[in-house]
């Protein structure tokens, strides 16, 4: 199954569900169409929600990274939130844990925010 | 397609649908080889990222060129090669992904990731120059030479 992304707003946050693999392709390409849409129309506090997300492989990896980088690039704020194990799993072993801000829960996460 | 008993040979094209084909092949091989969930959804996904590095640096996406993906056994593992037609490289030349400095970079982390998830990872010469990668992952249950499961 390729990435699926749905949209929402939380307050001035901008929520991003997405189901699917993170891959080489159209599941990355999706991931960065849809951030540089967000931060073109002025949104500058963004979740990923990736409960959904089941495989990431490198290229999925970095394209968050660089989802991460084009954040706080516009002076933004990217975080993550429900985890799958896969995807824990490979963000644990790349050290990005280090880097990504991920929230236990989306409530926690909005609160993280402000 | 070429197949033994010890030996499957598959050549890929250089376009992006070979990844998803070579990962599924091996998978199929290793659930029947007997591995665990988990090790098969590893095996994949290294076998995964060295045909991305196949695609993307080895043939540098020239769909002229192709990628051999064979999958062979012995008595204690379960080998992979995936050999490209590009210029090779040596693993040493591969910069560290979990390097402070490279934390934030877009690629470069596909040599890791194998590495994390096979037992063993070499990078050959192969046969017109380009890399053949070879990687291994320790069979759950040791088989004699015949394909026969040996007592433990």
């Amino acid at each position: 199954m390729s990435l699926q992304a749905t949209c929402r707003d939380v307050g001035e946050i901008a929520v991003v569900d997405f189901s699917g693999k993170i891959t080489l392709g159209e599941g990355s390409a999706t991931l960065r169409r849809m951030i540089r849409e967000l931060v073109a129309k002025g949104h500058r506090k963004i979740l990923l929600n990736l409960g959904d997300v089941d495989y990431i492989d490198s290229s999925g990896i970095g394209e968050l990274v660089g989802a991460y980088t084009t954040v706080r690039g516009a002076s933004g704020e990217l975080k993550l939130v429900y985890l799958t194990k896969r995807v824990r799993d490979i963000i644990q072993i790349t050290r990005l844990f280090t880097v990504f801000d991920v929230q236990p829960d989306e409530a926690a996460a909005i609160r993280s925010f402000e | 397609m070429a197949a033994t008993n010890q030996r499957l040979e598959v050549t890929l094209e250089t376009q992006l649908e070979s990844v998803d084909l070579a990962e599924s092949i091996v998978m199929r091989v290793a659930e029947a080889a007997g591995f665990s969930e988990d090790e098969i959804h590893k095996l994949g996904m290294a076998v995964r990222e060295g045909v991305i590095n196949a695609y993307n640096y080895g043939n540098c996406q020239d769909r002229r060129k192709k990628i051999q993906l064979a999958v062979e056994f012995d008595p204690e593992k379960m080998v992979v090669h995936i050999v490209d037609e590009g210029c090779g490289f040596e693993l040493s030349e591969v910069a560290d992904p979990l390097a402070e400095e490279n934390l934030l970079r877009t690629s470069g982390r596909g040599i890791f990731l194998m590495r994390a998830f096979m037992d063993d990872l070499a990078v050959r010469r192969g046969p017109t120059g380009g890399a053949d990668l070879v990687m291994s992952k320790k069979l759950p249950h040791a088989v004699s030479g015949n394909g026969e499961c040996q007592p433990e």
